[in-house]
This record gives structure tokens, sequence and C-alpha cells, in this order.
């Protein structure tokens, strides 16, 4: 319990060589962007993290289901490591893309879709922490948490449509032909390895974190376990 | 009538009843003693159908927990030391609300009958808040009248009642009890409790440590009895 | 007993209806006698304008484009009270236990206690409304489009917020939790219903107005559906 298994140790280094390379791959590989320059390069992580953090969102909401269904803590652990990940996650997809805007658009922020879904996300993420912190019994605070996650999980996506009602000014990199998306840009071979390869270096490293985050939860788990011995 | 076999109850890691066996026969009229934190509001909660068992079987009335919930309730009388009443309702207007929640036939005779009971016609139409803690408490137990059940639970009904309240409470768990119910009823006063019930069990560290009759144990011995059980 | 004609065993089965037209009703009939709720709510929505005509500073025109916004907006705060009070009052006697040892379905409490929160909200508004038209006076206000709109938003609003004040009332941190879990939930309803009083306020042709009034019926629908489903798993222990 307390020496890491044999196989994170390897994720952990596969985990850091492979953001070492998708590094050198955003910033050397591929290559420079006509319109758009060096900034464009920020799109790979942004992109990366943005998917990453979206299955993490879509793993919570799953996870929360399981719980009610099955009544097995194991689950909201993993709802709580999604949740926590993907937070963090969406957040570095947010501050990339926010790098990303000021020099294209002009502006650090705007209020179109997917920015702002993005941001009604993290607080309902946020919410969903602060809920559980004022939560004792751990079950009470598993089944509400589950409950918020489902209720979110319904509700960002009917957002996101909602606000897209408006026009976008997002760039639509894949497939739209909307005249309205301003700073759209083709995509040569090279720029699409480097992408998908930045979003399968994140995946492992979410995996990585999340393998952690579950081991912390087990310590954790243990700690309480041992406390409780000790008052007995 | 009321069959408890291996209840288990766990807050997350925390297990306050461990393998609780527990049964009363029709018309009995039994106390719970025990020490605070013993588990005896957690047991009355899971008897109750507000909580429910981890692990074990609990059944009421031929009705099992949680499963046949809603049976067990209809037959299912608790006052606790909260009022469960509203004060900005008067006494009436609470009965009526309970008795429709209840679906009750007849129901403004049955209110009536209720209040005579329990000593209350005369202020029926004051408002809750007006009433002393005592009037609260008698209230209380009309309401938990109102439906006939079968079966009651009290959890500590004589907290916080003066002198006269508690003889009046004595008066009308009396009549309760006359009437053919089978009781249960948790308490810290020792010498209410004797004068009472015609059985004393004791919770302890989540079991019933012990039981015995009111004829076996004889008058004015309960006391010695709780502490000998306790002591060991 | 078993003689008794009031034997449980005689008594119809479903109660459902009456289970919640009696939540529905007590917490009405306790609130008028009080009042302390829809005053709080009803001071608060009064200052929550004042402090937007003094902080908004707008021209006629400008103000227009803003009416939908700083009513909705009002309301979903001041709302957030009503919300918190309702349930506060069942957990702090007790009651939420006594309305749980019913022998009825466990969302017959949510949906009384719902359509009184709706109640309160719709009170609410109907006072706001004319006071708000008295002192801008805006164009087109008392449409029935208009109404619609307000009524479809407060739905929706209602709907989860009676959900999640069911579970921040059990909560350490209580009245600050609600518009935490509520506000980002509660988007879709905002926006769109934002849109849509906009749409019928500048008087805008019915088929532009339509989308917004499908996502308020959607979301309404929707959100209802999940808290019945769901609701007992927020209730039980």
């Amino acid at each position: 319990m307390s020496t890491q298994p044999r196989a994170l140790v390897a994720l952990n280094v596969v985990s850091l060589l492979l953001l070492a390379a998708s590094y050198y791959a955003s910033l050397v590989y591929a290559p420079l962007e006509a319109v758009m320059g060096a900034v464009q390069r920020v799109f790979y992580f942004h992109v990366a993290t943005a998917w990453v953090g979206m299955i993490g969102f879509v793993l919570a909401a799953v996870a929360g289901i399981l719980y009610l269904w099955k009544k097995d803590l194991k689950w909201d652990e993993i709802s709580v490591a999604a949740v926590e990940i993907s937070l963090v996650f969406f957040f570095i997809a947010i501050v990339l893309g926010s790098i990303w805007a000021r020099p294209i658009w002009g502006t650090w922020w705007t209020w179109e879709p997917r920015l702002t879904t993005a941001a009604i996300l993290e607080m309902v993420y946020l919410a969903y922490l602060l809920l559980r912190q004022g939560v004792e019994d751990p079950e009470k605070r598993a089944r509400f948490g589950a409950v918020y996650t489902l209720l979110g999980g319904i509700s960002v996506p009917v957002t996101f449509v909602s606000i897209r009602i408006f026009r976008t000014i997002h760039p639509v990199v894949i497939g739209s032909g909307s005249a309205e998306a301003q700073g759209g840009f083709n995509m040569a071979p090279a720029m699409l390895q480097t992408m998908f390869f930045a979003i399968f270096a994140f995946s492992i490293i979410f995996v990585t974190i999340f393998w952690h985050r579950m081991r912390l939860s087990a310590l954790a788990n243990r700690v309480e376990q041992l406390k409780l011995k000790v008052m007995e | 009538m009321i069959i408890v076999k291996k209840l288990i109850k766990r807050f997350g890691l925390k297990t306050v009843l461990r393998g609780l066996d527990f049964s009363v026969e029709k018309g009995e009229f039994v106390a719970l003693l025990g020490p605070n934190g013993a588990g005896k509001t957690t047991f009355l909660r899971i008897l109750s159908s507000l909580s429910r068992p981890s692990l074990g079987q609990v059944s009421i009335a031929g009705y099992s927990l949680p499963a046949q919930s809603a049976a067990v309730r209809r037959r299912l009388g608790v006052v606790s030391h909260m009022p469960l009443l509203y004060g900005d309702l008067t006494a009436e207007e609470n009965l009526q609300f309970y008795g429709r929640m209840y679906n009750l036939p007849e129901l403004s005779q049955r209110v009536d009958e209720v209040l005579a009971m329990v000593g209350l016609s005369a202020r029926r139409r004051d408002l809750v808040r007006t009433f002393s803690r005592g009037m609260q408490q008698r209230l209380a137990i009309g309401r938990a009248v109102l439906h006939d059940p079968q079966v009651m639970l009290f959890d500590e009904p004589y907290t916080g009642l003066d002198q006269d309240a508690s003889e009046m409470l004595d008066g009308v768990l009396r009549r309760v009890a006359a009437e053919g119910r089978t009781v249960v009823m948790t308490s810290h006063d020792l010498a209410r409790a004797e004068t009472l019930a015609s059985r004393f069990d004791i919770l302890s560290r989540g079991v019933i440590a012990a039981s015995a009759s009111q004829a076996s144990l004889g008058t004015g011995n309960l006391l010695d009895f709780y502490k000998q059980v306790l002591g060991a | 007993m078993s003689e008794n004609p009031k034997a449980p065993t005689s008594r119809p089965a479903s109660n459902y209806f009456g289970a919640v037209m009696a939540v529905t009703w007590k917490d009405l009939a306790a609130e008028f006698r009080s009042r302390e709720l829809l005053s709080a709510m009803l001071i608060f929505a009064l200052l929550v304008i004042l402090v937007f005509n003094f902080s908004l500073e707008l021209d006629r025109e400008a103000r227009e484009s803003v009416t939908a916004g700083v009513l909705w907006v009002t309301f979903a705060f001041a709302g957030t009270l009503g919300l918190n009070r309702s349930m506060a009052i069942e957990k702090d006697r007790g009651c939420l236990d006594g309305l749980l040892l019913a022998p009825v379905d466990r969302s017959a409490i949510y949906f009384g206690k719902a359509l009184s929160n709706l109640a309160f909200m719709l009170i609410v508004e109907v006072i706001v409304l004319p006071v708000y038209f008295i002192l801008y006076n805006p164009k087109n206000f008392f449409s029935p489009g208009f109404f619609g709109v307000i009524l479809l938003g407060s739905i929706g609003y209602v709907a989860v917020g009676t959900l999640l004040s069911t579970m921040a009332v059990q909560t350490r941190t209580r009245d600050v939790l609600l518009p935490i879990l509520l506000f980002p939930l509660v988007i879709p309803v905002l926006v769109s219903a934002v849109q849509a009083s906009k749409g019928f306020l500048s008087g805008l042709p019915i088929g532009e107005i339509v989308p917004w009034l499908n996502l308020l019926v959607v979301y309404d629908v929707i959100f209802i559906a999940a808290a019945f489903m769901v609701f007992d798993f927020v209730v039980e222990e």
C-alpha cells in the first residue's frame, strides 16, 4: 500500500516522456501557421486538455449514476477524482484558450458558447466540491454528489445549446462551413498528427493522475479506519 | 410484531449498530435504555423507516424494511424529541394536515377525538407556536396516534418537560399503551420507564447487552440492574 | 383494533394527489399567517431593482434593452430566499421527518413543496411587475406572451431549486450553498427566459421567439422528470 505498484511507476515515466514529446511536437515539429503565427501552437495542448477534461466530466456523471445504482463507495471515489482532475484540465484549457485569443481576437475573453459553457462547467465542479464539503456522512456525501453530477450532466449540454443559439466567433476548426466562424484555419497533416498525439499524451497523463488520486483516496480511508480503531 | 435480526448500521467507516437482535411481541411496552452514543436514536430511526439498515433484517407487523416501508409507515406512529409540528398552524390544522397525508376517512371527527384524548380540545384554534413544550409534546403524540397505528415509537419523549407536563404525558402514554398498541420507548428517565414499561432492554455499544422483564426485576431494581449491566 | 373501521387495511391504497395538495396547502396556509417568507422575498426584490436603478444609470433606450435581464436577475435572487426558507422550516422543527413518515411516495413531498415554492415566486412576481411598470413604464409589458415566459421560467427555476434546496438544507453550509448549486444549473432558464422576454417586450415576430420558448419547455420537462426520479436519493438516509 505504501509504495507505488510497478505499473504506476512505469506510467509516471511514460507520462513525462509523452508530455515532453508533445511539447516538442507542438513547438518544433508542427509547421508554423501562416495567418496566426507562433501563438497558434498553443492550440494543441488547449484542445487536448479540453477533450480529456470532457471525458472526465462524462466519467464523473456516469460514476455518479453507478453509485446510485450499486451503492459502492468506490464509484463515488472515482467521481470525485474525475471532477478534481477535470477541473484542473479545463482550467488549463481555458487559460491556454485565452492566451491564444488575445492576439487573434484582441481580447482575453469573450462570452461565446464554448468559453461560457467551460466557465459554467468549472462553476458546477466547484459547487460539487463545496456541496461535498458540507456533508459529514460519507454515504450521504456520495449520494448528494452523484445527484449533482447527474443534474450537471444534463444541464451543461443544455446550457451549451442555449448559448450556441447565439452567434459564435470561436474558431470552428473541424468541419464547419459557418461564415460567422472567424479565425478557423486549415490543418496540415503534420498539425493533425500533433493534435492527435497531444490528445493521446494527455489521456495517458489523465490516467496516471487518476490512478494517483485513487491511491490517495484509499490511503485516506486507511487513515480513517486507523483513527476509529484508536478511538475505540 | 417487531423482529430485528443481526442489524448492522454503518456511517462510512464507523459502525454504530453491530449485529443487533431485538424482538417485541404485540402489546408489549419496551423501554430501550442505554448511555448516550450507544445507538438508540439510530436504532429508532431505522425502525421508523427514516434510515436504512446497512445489513440485517427488520420487520414490523409482518412487513419488512426497507422494501415495504410504505406499509410499515401506515402502521407506525412516531414521537421524537423534536415536535414535528408546524408553529404557524393551529393544533387543529396540524392534525388535519397529517390526517390528509395519511389519507384518513372522517377526518374532522377523528381530529376531535384525538384532541380530546390529549386534553387539548380547548386550545384547538391556537397556533402551535404559542404552546408550551408540554402541550406541544401532547399534540405530537396526538399526531402520532391519529392514524391508529399498531406500533408506536417514542424517542426521549420526556426531554424538556417539567413535572406537571411529565405527569400529563404519563397519563397519555398509559392510555395509548392500554389500547393494545406495541410500544418501544427510549428514555434516560429510569424511574419513569420503570412505571410504564413491561420490559427493559439495554443497548450498549451497538447491541442489546441485556433484557429483563418488569416481572423478573421487581419494583425499584431497575437502576441497579442498569448500573450492573453497564458497569461490567 | 382489528375491529376498528378505521384500521389501516381498509384505507384506499394511493393518496398521492391528496398528499401533494396537503403539502402545498399547508405551506400556503402557514405562510399567509406569518408572511415572513413573502415579505422577505418582496422587500429583497424591490431593493434589488432599486440597486439596479442606481448602479445602471440608464437612459430610456438602454433601459428597454435591459428590462428583461434586470427582472430575471431580481427573480433569481429573491427566489433563492424563498427556496431556502421553505426548506429550512421543515428541517428546523424536524418536520421533514414528519413528511417522510407519511405512507406516500416521497416524490409527493417534492411536488407539494415545488408547487408551493412556485406559488410564492409567482406571488412575488405578480407584485413586482406592476411596480416595475409604474417606475419605468416599459413598452409591451402586459402581453400574454411575456407572462407566459415568466411562468415557464419560474417553473424551471423552482423545479431544480426545490430539489437542490432539499440537499442544501441538510448540509453545514445551508443558505450559502443553495445559490452556488443552483445558478450554474439554471443558466439555460435564465438565458432563454431573458431572450424570450426581450423578444416579447420589443415586439419581435413570434417565429423568432419560439426557439427560446421551446428550450424553456424542454428544460422544464427534463428537469421535472429528473427531479422526480432522483428525489428519493436526496431524502433517504
